[in-house]
């Protein structure tokens, strides 16, 4: 809601006296927070704040302790029983022993799978938004309700008969690629980024389409005038203004990926030639659960790059949240 | 890792990228210069087929051949309602369904719960923003790291020794005897859904904390000048203005919790009796590779959600109207 202001007839003195008044009391809105938060409001937040983020603080104190102290005493008594290290971090990421959770390659396939998803789901998905927005044909409306009930379709009802079609269609053209170039293994990427593209699609779709949709339709009839096409408007209007939905679904998209497991368990075949960190770290804590000194430094390496996009791009991240939500 | 392997993976990422980059560069180049006849259509097929394609043979497709599967034996002989009748009488499998109940009831409700306490109070406070930021950073993590994270919490050592686990720690001074926290049946269950609580309250006080700003303050001050005392207020013009944003907030993590796999697979695997839906599918099909009851489960877990997507698909349809 917005108001207009209203000009009313007052001498200086008090006009003066007004804007004093605001100024002692602040604004509106922070004279209703002073009424309506409490001191028990403020300290009962504060306790929420701090048990939500006590588990990850001592994770990541624990992760640069030695090992046989964190296998023996608790990270609280850190003052205690003071020691500081870099090691765990150095083996887990460099160490080439066998035995060793080599989470170098990891880390570079979850980046490989990750990226080129982003990019695939997002094009394919700007344009499908674009035809279902503003290509006027019979049917547009139907086809986007079924997309957006495929977004809460749960994946689970596509893996098997997926991995089956994968291992008939796209296996071979694999092997073929690996008889070509050796460099390349024969168990590639590609399985797990059209997975990927394909569960990311629905909810693409949705976000953009919701946004294209918005975009002023004098706008697309003007460059329609002047003779231009659909791929031209595309490229020169919608996509340019379009920037900050596309970076907010990149965000999610990105997020998503990078966090999966389970789509990375049914098509990675779990190899360090193409499993993300996300398999590694779940192999690890199966297998080797006690080695704490490992598994902290591990896990915090897999948090660091979804912390990094989350602080960095929350405001893009939070701004597509809602679009999503309040709209859907 | 050798160089070679790297090279490779760079090789494969620029190239995959480089390969799409040209198919969808052609498709924009050609439909320029289609034959003036019929250009729309080739225009339009242009633009949707792509992800129409996609989604019907990775997603629509597989979906229903998992529904027909449901109904099939290993290998693949039609088995009528058997798979069902397992998933129902077994008592693992049912302890499954208990499971899955017991989430889907108790992590919408705690989470929402709490990230309505948690927005209404920081609403307007002075930090709010690092606040929210604390709070919704689980939301970015993976399910497996947090996972670790919370298995540290649970980690058990035998008494008398040091413990290295707060939660253990937290009973001894107490007074009381360390606990297998994940080896103990039922507790073990809340246990993990404290992890998928942990995660999905950040995502209730975002969408629940714009959604208050959104109610203008004159109706607060309204009320207030009425007379009212902080509760009421709070249920009779905060709660009916959210009431929008509620409904997303439950129905949205009452999907992620009904999908909920990693944090069970991680943790305890399944075992001690804690395993759901989502990940006994997996464990059926890929591990036991009894690809008929796997199936199963999915059309379960595509049942429970059916509702919701109903629901959703009304309300879109309804703004449509509007609009």
């Amino acid at each position: 809601m917005t108001y207009t202001p209203v000009e009313i007839p007052l001498d200086d003195e008090t006009k003066k006296e007004f804007q004093r008044g605001f100024n002692a009391d602040g604004t509106k809105a922070a004279r209703v927070k002073k009424r309506l938060t409490s001191r028990t409001a403020t300290i009962v937040s504060l306790i929420i704040a701090v048990i939500w983020i006590i588990p990850t603080f001592g994770l990541f104190i624990s992760s640069f302790r030695p090992e046989e102290l964190i296998k023996t005493t608790g990270w609280w008594t850190i003052f205690q029983n003071p020691g500081f290290t870099l090691d765990n971090y150095k083996e887990v990421l460099f160490s080439s022993s066998s035995s060793s959770p080599q989470l170098g390659a990891y880390f570079v396939n979850s980046l490989a799978i990750t990226i080129p998803v982003v990019v695939f789901a997002t094009v394919l998905a700007a344009m499908a938004a674009y035809a279902l927005a503003w290509i006027p044909f019979k049917g547009a409306g139907w086809i986007f309700i079924v997309i957006f009930a495929l977004q809460i379709v749960p994946l689970q009802m596509a893996l098997i008969p997926l991995l089956q079609m994968f291992t008939t269609w796209i296996l071979p053209i694999q092997r073929f690629v690996h008889d070509i170039i050796p460099i390349i293994p024969e168990q590639s990427y590609v399985q797990v980024w059209i997975a990927h593209t394909i569960f990311g699609l629905p909810l693409a779709i949705f976000l953009l389409h919701n946004f294209i949709s918005e975009i002023p339709g004098e706008l697309i009839e003007a460059a329609r005038v002047d003779g231009a096409n659909h791929g031209q408007i595309f490229l020169r209007i919608i996509l340019p203004l379009s920037v900050p939905i596309l970076a907010s679904f990149a965000i999610f998209q990105f997020l998503w990926v990078w966090n999966d497991l389970l789509v990375a368990l049914v098509f990675s075949g779990g190899t360090p030639d193409v499993a993300p960190l996300t398999q590694r770290l779940a192999e690890l804590t199966g297998n080797r659960g006690q080695e704490w000194q490992r598994l902290t430094a591990a896990a915090f390496i897999s948090l660091i790059v979804p912390l990094i996009v989350f602080f960095s791009l929350q405001r893009y991240f939070v701004r597509g949240l809602l679009a999503g939500s309040t709209k859907g | 890792m050798t160089t070679a392997d790297l090279i490779g993976k760079i090789l494969q990422l620029v190239g995959g990228v480089a390969i799409f980059a040209a198919v969808v560069g052609l498709i924009l180049f050609f439909i320029d210069k289609a034959p003036k006849r019929g250009r729309d259509v080739l225009q339009l097929i242009a633009f949707l087929a792509p992800a129409v394609i996609l989604l019907g043979i990775g997603l629509v497709y597989p979906a229903i051949r998992t529904g027909i599967a449901a109904f099939a034996n290993k290998s693949g002989e039609f088995i009528g309602l058997d798979n069902f009748v397992w998933m129902f009488t077994q008592p693992e499998a049912l302890i499954t369904l208990r499971n899955t109940i017991i989430w889907v009831i108790l992590v919408p409700t705690i989470s929402t719960v709490i990230g309505l306490a948690y927005a209404n109070f920081i609403d307007r406070s002075r930090g709010e923003k690092i606040y929210k930021s604390l709070i919704f950073m689980p939301f970015a993590i993976s399910f497996v790291g947090a996972g670790i994270i919370w298995k540290f919490v649970y980690e058990y050592r035998p008494e008398g020794r040091d413990q290295i686990g707060l939660l253990n720690q937290i009973m001894v001074w107490l007074g009381q005897e360390p606990v297998l926290w994940l080896q103990t049946a039922p507790m073990n269950t809340i246990l993990l859904i404290i992890v998928m609580i942990w995660v999905q309250t950040g995502f209730a006080v975002v969408v629940l904390s714009a959604s208050i700003k959104g109610i203008p303050a004159e109706q607060l001050e309204a009320a207030e000048l009425d007379g009212t005392n902080g509760w009421q207020r709070f249920t009779n013009v905060v709660l009916p203005g959210i009431r929008g944003a509620l409904v997303v907030v439950v129905t949205t993590i009452s999907i992620a919790t009904l999908k909920v796999f990693d944090i069970v697979r991680t943790m305890t695997g399944g075992n001690f009796e804690t395993s759901v839906v989502a990940n006994e599918m997996y464990t059926q099909a890929f591990r036991a590779l009894e690809p008929g009851r796997g199936s199963a489960l999915a059309l379960i877990l595509f049942v429970l959600v059916l509702p919701i997507v109903v629901y959703n698909v009304r309300v879109l349809r309804k703004q449509k109207e509007i609009r």
